[in-house]
């Protein structure tokens, strides 16, 4: 068959599936009153099949950028209208946003690249999403079947790269094979612990041309079967031990929202008097208005949240991993507590922390399981102990009411990153889907916005990736048109991918930039200044001036630089419509991220910013210091000892 | 720390053993020997996995290897009653002098000669490691010019039976390309 003929058919297919409105394959059959839509099976290129198969799944929009070999890909896209195609301006971006539509849905996103280059440009936006369980699929094309292994031109071996970094990986060797391995991509993304999965697929297959059949049955792969109830005598045990603990601590991860199981941690915590602490990913999975939930845990988690978990008799991990960042120390890790944890993926469970009781499911099916049973037991002299925590916690806030007193810590007129961020979540009414970047100000958001929905809040968590913020944003906001979406960036991982301000322009994606700079790379200036005597070394950063960075690419932009401008900065940036617009605020340039884990400390062992108190007393000493350097008699009152680990007594 | 043997079927999908080799390097696991081959079933093979580790650690293993979409069932052969082979081809250095008392440690060890030369003899053993151990070293005298070891291979007894899961090769599927390497 010519290849006239092929398009010819494949117009027709896309129109039947225009006209079916879902894309199924059983709207397929009403629109062509055909019994199966196998039994009008056409021939197609291999291009075609991959657009069809991406309509089948339901996908709407690709994120790529063309090269070589996947031209003929590219060439077949023409032809199908309903697939909307981003061009990124760095496979990177596409990867990211692919990921941000992703996280922002909970459907698969899509990103496309070409061989060699291209592929190993999504591999870290592959990683990223790795890490955080993100569905994403993949496409890349190869260089011919024949070339592989040849060192052809802009041939590499990307299944072979991106092994580890997936959660599966297909080189499709057969055009026969190709509807059934995208098939088979998307299934294995979507389901279970999602994860990215990659396609790589030689260019001369997306030009052979072959039936195309589309298998109407569920994928079975005899390898691969997702969980779903837990077993029905660890939940026994599991009530056994809620049931007898006095100071339980639900440990709340990104689990919880992506198996769609918010309500039922509500109800759980509700029922049992549960106070319900975050990890970073894991905020959104119940509001953090909710009087259970205590807020964020780990390394610059609340101190009343730290200490809760290391007082717990019990904690109750759920869909979430134990990370480094999380528990601090593993050898004094909530010692005195009996853990379960319940997660979709069996290898999570005692990996880095022994339970007690383990549950592999579905976290929205084992959570009914547990409410089947729960029993209702107040645990008030608990919650005032956390409560007396916090108080405390209180006390070292800079970021207060306008009528409250000012922390002394903090310098008149100075413009706070964390209070940038309060303001934002108050100005933004908490409603905006916010995605960052990584650093500082990424702990500010998760520390200041807090987040009442799920996949309201987008941030690279386990991998870290600096860049994510930007393109995920335009991912995240593609995905969802009808949210406010808010890219929190710095200025260090800004400009790693700020490129993609053009794919914003050129798409008219109304996403909200706000570029938090201090011009270093905070964290680590952060850690330069507690852990390695302040030398800051290439910390400090020389930067453009963003707003006119954005206006080279025709974006508005507005400069902040005293926290009177932020209300009317962010309303009119609310308020511009009809594509990106960038805030820069120019924030103290050596803000500290209170409280802190050091890494590898006890969990509850954190530098905290001194107490108003605590910081005065500090203030008297050095002041008697430097006026009588050797005779200062007076005994000076015992600081605490979190307080003085930090060199300095930085806001 | 305990021997652990572990039996997984693999589905004959490229880059299989690239998948189950590289998990072994991420994870960490130290993996005493690898062994590969087909079975009864056109598309599955079949893979012996000798660790020495910690029961956790196995167990690590164990659902590490579940994760891989290409790995269709595993076993713990430690949990059950097992027998484990290993073979060895080992070319001794055996002059006319002292090939006979080569051969007679050969029949002792119901070892197999299969190429005899003048200054050397290639020699089939098969057993449980401990068994080629023991030979290795009584014939490491004689010299041991080369050899090598298939890694051990293993099976549970009676109806201990690693489970294929009901597998069915997907529909469609060419089976020109199976090959788990």
């Amino acid at each position: 068959m010519s290849d006239d003929k092929a398009a010819t058919n494949a117009e027709t297919l896309a129109k039947t599936l225009e006209a079916g409105a879902g894309g199924s394959a059983g709207a397929c059959e009403q629109a062509n009153g055909e019994a199966d839509i196998r039994a009008e099976a056409v021939v197609l290129t291999g291009a075609e099949i991959v657009c069809e198969c991406l309509l089948r799944e339901g996908v709407d929009i690709v994120f790529g950028y063309p090269g070589g070999a996947i031209l003929p890909t590219y060439d077949a896209l023409t032809r199908y209208p309903q697939l909307h195609h981003v061009l990124t301006r760095h496979e990177q971006g596409a990867s990211h946003m692919a990921d941000g539509y992703a996280r922002a849905t909970g459907k698969v996103g899509v990103a496309m690249a070409t061989s060699g280059p291209g592929a190993t440009n999504l591999v870290t936006g592959i990683a990223t999403a790795m890490m955080d369980s993100s569905p994403i699929v993949c496409i890349t094309g190869q260089v011919p079947t024949g070339a592989i292994g040849t060192d052809a031109f802009q041939e590499t071996d990307v299944t072979g790269i991106t092994l580890p970094i997936t959660k599966h990986n297909y080189l499709v060797t057969s055009i026969d094979e190709l509807a059934e391995d995208i098939r088979e991509a998307f299934h294995i993304a979507r389901t279970g612990r999602p994860g990215p999965v990659l396609v790589d697929i030689p260019k001369d297959i997306q030009i052979q041309t072959t039936e195309f059949v589309y298998p109407t049955e569920p994928v079975t792969l005899p390898g691969y079967k997702p969980p779903r109830r837990g077993r029905a005598d660890q939940v026994e045990a599991a009530l056994e031990l809620i049931r007898e603990s006095r100071r339980p601590v639900i440990l709340a991860g990104h689990g919880i929202s992506m198996a769609n199981a918010n309500a039922e941690l509500a109800e759980l915590c509700e029922r049992a008097q549960i106070p319900v602490a975050l990890t970073l990913l894991g905020k959104g999975a119940i509001s953090e208005r909710h009087p259970m939930c205590v807020g964020m845990m780990g390394m610059h988690g609340g101190a009343e949240v730290n200490h809760a978990i290391q007082q717990a008799d019990l904690l109750i991990a759920l869909g979430m991993r134990f990370d480094d960042r999380v528990t601090g120390n593993l050898a004094t890790y909530a010692k005195g507590s009996r853990k379960i944890h319940v997660d979709i993926d069996s290898s999570e469970i005692n990996k880095n922390v022994r339970v007690d009781v383990g549950i592999v499911g579905d976290l929205r099916e084992v959570l009914r399981q547990l409410l089947d049973r729960v029993e209702r037991r107040p645990n008030d002299a608990w919650f005032d102990r956390i409560a007396e925590w916090r108080a405390d916690s209180e006390l070292r806030e800079i970021v207060r009411p306008a009528d409250a007193p000012r922390h002394p810590a903090v310098s008149e007129g100075k413009l706070l990153g964390a209070q940038v961020i309060r303001d934002l979540f108050e100005l933004t009414g908490g409603n905006a889907v916010t995605v960052t970047d990584v650093g500082q100000h990424q702990m500010w958001e998760a520390q200041y916005y807090q987040h009442e929905r799920p996949h309201s809040l987008i941030t690279s968590g386990g991998l870290g990736t600096m860049g994510f913020g930007l393109p995920a944003a335009i991912g995240a906001k593609m995905a969802r048109p009808d949210q406010e979406v808010w890219a929190i960036v710095g200025d260090g991982g800004f400009q790693m991918t700020s490129m993609e301000l053009a794919t914003a322009v050129q798409e008219k994606v109304k996403v909200n930039i706000a570029v938090i700079n201090n011009g270093f790379l905070g964290m680590v200036r952060q850690w330069q200044e507690f852990f390695y005597e302040e030398r800051y070394n290439q910390t400090p950063m020389v930067n453009p001036d963003f707003c006119k960075l954005a206006e080279a690419y025709g974006i508005p932009a507005i400069r902040v630089t005293e926290r009177g401008q932020i209300e009317d900065a962010v309303n009119a940036t609310r308020a511009q419509a009809g594509g990106p617009i960038l805030v820069e605020f120019v924030v103290e340039k050596e803000e500290i991220v209170f409280p802190m884990v050091p890494a590898g400390a006890d969990l509850d062992d954190m530098i905290r910013r001194p107490t108003p108190a605590e910081f005065e007393q500090k203030r008297r000493e050095r002041a008697a210091a430097k006026a009588t350097p050797a005779e200062t008699d007076a005994e000076p009152e015992p600081v605490a000892p979190a307080a003085v680990a930090g060199t300095r007594f930085g806001v | 720390m305990a021997k652990h043997i572990l039996a997984a079927l693999v589905e004959n999908r490229p880059g299989v053993l690239a998948r189950v080799s590289n998990l072994f390097r991420r994870r960490s696991f130290n993996i005493d020997s690898l062994s590969v081959g087909r079975t009864q079933r056109e598309n599955l093979s079949r893979m012996t996995i000798v660790m020495e580790s910690d029961a956790a650690e196995a167990d690590r293993l164990v659902k590490n290897l579940y994760k891989l979409v290409d790995v269709v069932h595993v076993d713990h052969l430690h949990n059950q009653p097992s027998v484990a082979r290993d073979m060895a081809l080992v070319k001794v250095k055996a002059s006319s002098e002292n090939r006979r008392e080569v051969i007679q440690l050969c029949d002792i060890f119901r070892a197999r000669i299969i190429d005899v030369a003048a200054e050397s003899l290639v020699v089939e053993i098969t057993g449980e490691e401990e068994k080629l151990g023991h030979f290795t070293e009584l014939v490491r005298p004689f010299g041991i010019v080369e050899m090598v070891r298939t890694g051990v291979i293993a099976m549970g007894r009676g109806s201990h039976t690693l489970k294929d899961q009901g597998y069915k090769p997907n529909r469609g599927r060419s089976s020109s390309r199976r090959s788990v390497l």
